[in-house]
């Protein structure tokens, strides 16, 4: 599903690489557990995903698509296909919990129709039921979160990235989106998500991958804890 | 594709949207507009206007042959039979002495000193053979006709060329080449301004939304989906624009022509100028939607090309 082949990202030539030579292989359908200390490069690969940045070297293979032979006007396809929770959220302020769910849809061209049938079946599941008229602003942080979740699987991603979907929580609120997550993962989306909460990582009996200072560190199945 | 008409509404919405919510903002924007296509209309009419009484007062140009007193009849009509034979004259025709004396008696109905004066003389005005020309520019011809001197026996005075009306129409000739000039010029500097402001209005429109812009991008919208809304304000600008210029200039036709009341001003007509303007009213409003709706989306197409960039490697 997803392949890096000695990847490399440079933003300045000057300094260090924030990724050298990376290979990763990603099936479809697993979950897996991006963890690092901050500025060790996760954010970097996520970005490389995505498309927001371009390696400097190496060959990205995502969905089937080669990202080298890609054009600029085929990105936004790409963007579809892959659902995306941000670190910030990036949810629009001025719209409600239905409306920045929807947008996601609307911007593919679905009728209104079908986006009052998909989004509240989608606020369900990741448990926002009864919210759908809520402001950004009136949410807690996890509630959030979760509209970003919503927001990023309502298309029904082959993949969905999530980049720090705890980081700010408490840990009640920290499991409640982890386990919204699996719910995807178990319908059958490849899940990818960072994070640096340790906690987490020892209690998931998941795949980790372990970044630091731009290299995998370690690639562990069923990781218990980091040693 | 029903998708394709879905989001067509959906940018259309959004274009129509923004329009309202940048009411403030695009006032600036509308009114330079409204200014350029308000100048366009003037020219177009002024140019109109001016060629109508150019023509009008060319198809009154005449030549006035003053006749001797004792000239006999058929001198009298050989002489016309000479001059009608001439290519550029159009027609000829006679006043004898006494209508002459009429028309003039008329022509000086207040001046009562003038009315005693010429009833205690004779009949000192002459009759005369007034010709009426086809080109009145070409008066050779017939100036070398009547210059000849079998035929300058016959003339009682100077040959009137009606000189102070060709005066006239070289004023207006001028008059009108200015206009047209000055129209030109104003158009272009004020379309370039036009362009200029909306260009940075729309600048600012997508400085004020970068957030929902960027995340429109990384939810993949494509170009069309984000550039529209705003071409579709300008396109906005332009007619709305089109339509104030239109009905400000249809306000001001109704009140000059009931307030002044005067059809001519001078060398105007603003008679003319009404009439023309309400009979070639849809094709003025369709060019000056036309040329607001262009100016519009030239700008917002480069406003939008340069201010949303989308490479696939950058964060921009």
């Amino acid at each position: 599903m997803i392949l890096l082949d000695r990847v490399s990202k440079s933003y300045n030539p000057k300094t260090a690489p924030a990724l050298e030579r990376i290979s990763l292989h990603i099936e479809p359908k697993e979950f897996v557990i991006i963890v690092g200390s901050s500025g060790a490069g996760k954010s970097t690969l996520l970005k490389l995903l995505t498309r927001e940045e371009k390696p400097t070297s190496g060959k990205i293979i995502v969905g089937g698509i080669d990202y080298e032979h890609l054009k600029d006007k085929q990105i936004p396809m790409l963007r579809r296909k892959i659902g995306v929770v941000f670190q910030d959220f990036k949810l629009l302020p001025g719209r409600t919990v239905f409306e920045n769910v929807a947008f996601a849809l609307e911007i593919i061209g679905v009728s209104n129709r079908e986006i009052k049938h998909t989004v509240p079946r989608v606020l369900d599941i990741v448990g926002l039921k009864g919210k759908e008229d809520r402001y950004p602003k009136e949410l807690s942080g996890g509630e959030r979160q979760r509209v970003a979740i919503a927001r990023a699987i309502v298309r029904q991603p082959k993949i969905l990235i999530a980049d720090e979907p705890t980081g700010n929580l408490d840990p009640k609120h920290a499991w409640d989106v982890i386990r919204v997550l699996e719910k995807i993962n178990h319908y059958g989306t490849t899940v990818l998500l960072t994070t640096h909460n340790q906690e987490i990582v020892n209690k998931l009996k998941r795949r980790v991958v372990t970044i630091e200072g731009g290299h995998i560190a370690s690639d562990k199945a069923n990781a218990g804890y980091k040693s | 594709m029903p998708h394709r008409w879905i989001s067509f509404r959906r940018i259309v919405g959004a274009g129509c949207q923004s329009f309202v919510r940048n009411a403030w903002l695009s006032i600036a924007a509308m009114a330079v507009m409204t200014i350029t296509l308000t100048i366009v209309l003037f020219s177009v009419i002024a140019n109109a206007t001016f060629s109508k009484t150019i023509a009008d007062i060319r198809s009154h140009i005449d030549v006035s042959v003053y006749l001797v007193d004792g000239i006999t009849e058929q001198q009298r009509t050989d002489l016309t039979k000479q001059i009608q034979s001439i290519d550029n004259v159009k027609s000829v025709s006679y006043t004898t002495k006494e209508q002459a004396l009429t028309q003039y008696k008329q022509q000086n109905q207040g001046n009562v000193s003038l009315q005693l004066a010429i009833s205690e003389t004779d009949n000192p005005l002459p009759a005369s053979l007034h010709i009426k020309l086809y080109d009145p520019d070409r008066i050779n011809d017939i100036k070398k006709f009547l210059d000849k001197p079998s035929v300058k026996a016959l003339q009682s005075d100077e040959t009137s060329y009606s000189g102070d009306q060709k005066v006239a129409i070289d004023k207006i000739t001028k008059a009108t080449t200015f206009i047209r000039e000055a129209g030109i010029v104003g158009v272009i500097i004020f379309a370039i301004i036009s362009m200029l402001i909306i260009f940075n209005t729309i600048q600012m429109a997508i400085f004020n939304r970068r957030e929902e812009l960027n995340i429109m991008r990384l939810l993949g919208a494509t170009k069309w989906y984000i550039r529209g809304p705003f071409i579709v304000e300008s396109v906005l600008y332009g007619v709305v624009s089109a339509l104030i210029s239109v009905a400000v200039c249809n306000g001001l036709f109704a009140v000059s022509s009931t307030t002044l009341n005067a059809n001519s001003l001078g060398l105007l007509d603003i008679g003319y100028a009404n009439r023309y303007f309400a009979a070639h009213f849809w094709a003025i409003l369709g060019v000056q939607i036309g040329l607001g709706v262009f100016i519009g989306v030239v700008s917002s197409l480069i406003a939008t090309q340069r201010y949303l960039r989308f490479k696939g490697g950058s964060t921009s």
